[in-house]
């Protein structure tokens, strides 16, 4: 891998991680939402 | 109309408000100003050419991860204070402890791609890094035993005791590092001032990436907790119909 | 802490070291696996130059895994009939607890201390003048204190329902990396290894003790409210 493989590939985990975290924790929390009606979340 | 029905279709709406999406919107926009920014705009460095580009991820992943893990320690010590409670503080705690591996991660990477780059070596033993992967293992301690079951009040308490021990171990284990090895060069960046606007954009952007991550995950996390409960109540009423 | 909560920790201390006594975990497994890894470093390592340079560093190494398997039975016995929740119930001081445990474990580690550095001057020919030998078994001494606390705080935590024992070394590595590294350091000061002299391994004393310190004090404090269910 030459310098600007590094590079990218450094940006590129970087917004890989974050994003796959951030779909990750939207989907866990659609799914347990189905059991939980809109007016027990207190930030709605 | 379930709930599964209202949400269908429309990305965050669960945990999702106004000022989320704007925040999400805000970071996307930030995203690509600083891979704009990072990758074309500014120039290679004097000393260390093109990899210095790297370093507006890396090093704004490094300050995040430091804040999350303050913040885990602070809301810990919160929880723990009788007056201050509240099991939303073991979420924050949880929630931004997650969040602080994620982007301990990521910089332990980066940090090793640059090392690769720079000095041709994935890895040194030198006192900040060690000490980084140190911080590394012990949050993914930390949450492993969030996840070792009881009531919520039993983790909140754990995790919280065990996030203070950490904030006492991690000076400890830097100070002897340190005292290890003292050989670390601090590779000098000769930054000019549009490296600097991009490296402090990077730091806003994290941060925004931080805070939306925060607050999603821990709203996730205290949805979960909702549905522990309530699985719990209808477990009891299950039990009470068997027997009445 | 009153007299109340020590004599109830040397009760604690008195009766592990008893179970130990009679049941010889500790002689006839725990030091044998030591030793045994000690012979291990050997064959990886290969080389009698490089051996007698690392000795220091594998004897806290071998000390350090042989910690785990101490704690963990340590507490096994107490998990078995339910006697930590026992204790607990009956209004036991969790500080008794810990301190009665911590003592009998630094107790068990000093015996086997010993026997890796006889085993480090024996199989990697080690050898310590006067000077050395008083840096050494303060070093021992002081060393067994910290590891002591520090595995019985975490130790109570891995406590228990099965899927928790192995979290005991992702917990506790990294934390006693400090007394690793101070250790290993006077170790060699006293080996003379590298021709260091044994004047530069007492500053690496200090940093164990604040660690030995350190954690006696948390330890004995946190135990409680970490391990309390």
């Amino acid at each position: 891998m030459d310098d600007l493989g590094f590079i990218v590939a450094s940006y590129a985990v970087t917004l890989v991680a974050v994003g796959l975290f951030a779909w990750s924790v939207v989907r866990r929390s659609r799914r347990l939402a189905e059991q939980v009606p809109p007016e027990d979340r207190p930030w709605t | 109309m379930t709930a599964s029905t209202a949400t269908r279709g429309r990305p965050d709406r669960v945990t999702g408000t106004p000022f989320t999406r704007a925040l999400g919107i805000a970071t996307l926009v930030g995203i690509v100003w600083l891979t704009w920014f990072g990758l074309f705009v500014t120039p290679a460095d004097v000393n260390q050419g093109e990899s210095v580009r790297i370093m507006y991820a890396h090093v704004p992943g490094a300050w995040l991860a430091y804040l999350a893990f303050i913040v885990t320690a602070v809301s810990s010590a919160a929880y723990l204070w009788r007056r201050t409670r509240s099991l939303t503080w073991d979420r924050i705690a949880g929630a931004s402890a997650e969040i602080g591996v994620l982007f301990m991660g990521i910089s332990l990477v980066t940090g090793s791609l640059w090392g690769r780059l720079t000095w041709g070596t994935f890895w040194t033993w030198d006192a900040r890094l060690t000490t980084t992967a140190f911080l590394f293992v012990t949050y993914v301690g930390y949450l492993a035993v969030r996840n070792l079951g009881g009531t919520h009040h039993q983790r909140a308490r754990r995790s919280a005791v065990l996030a203070l021990l950490a904030v006492l171990e991690i000076p400890l284990v830097h100070f002897s590092v340190e005292l290890w090895n003292s050989l670390h060069q601090e590779a000098s960046v000769a930054m000019d001032g549009l490296m600097l606007f991009t490296l402090f954009l990077g730091v806003i952007v994290f941060t925004l990436m931080y805070v939306w991550l925060l607050l999603h995950r821990q709203r996730a996390l205290a949805l979960q907790d909702l549905v522990d409960d309530t699985g719990l109540d209808l477990a009891i009423a299950a039990r009470r119909a068997e027997v009445g | 802490m009153n007299a109340g909560t020590l004599s109830v920790a040397r009760a604690i201390a008195r009766r592990d070291l008893l179970v130990e006594w009679r049941s010889r975990v500790v002689t006839n497994q725990v030091i044998p696996f030591a030793v045994l890894v000690m012979v291990m470093f050997a064959f990886a390592l290969d080389s009698d130059a490089v051996l007698e340079r690392v000795a220091p560093g594998l004897v806290w190494l071998a000390t350090i895994f042989s910690v785990l398997f101490l704690t963990a039975r340590s507490f096994a016995v107490e998990t078995a009939d339910g006697a930590l929740d026992a204790m607990r119930s009956a209004g036991v001081n969790p500080m008794a607890i810990y301190l009665g445990k911590a003592v009998a474990v630094a107790v068990q580690l000093l015996v086997l201390d010993i026997a890796l550095v006889v085993a480090a001057v024996v199989l990697y020919r080690a050898d310590v003048s006067l000077g050395g030998g008083v840096l050494l078994v303060t070093t021992i001494l002081v060393a067994t204190t910290g590891l002591a606390s520090v595995a019985t705080l975490y130790g109570g935590l891995a406590a228990g329902t099965k899927g928790r024992e192995t979290l005991l070394p992702l917990l506790l590595l990294p934390v006693v990396a400090p007394v690793l590294i101070g250790a290993t350091r006077a170790t060699e000061s006293a080996f003379g290894t590298n021709g260091i002299e044994v004047s530069e391994g007492w500053p690496w004393l200090g940093l164990l003790a604040v660690f030995a310190v350190l954690f006696s004090v948390v330890g004995a404090v946190a135990f409680g409210p970490l391990v309390d269910e």
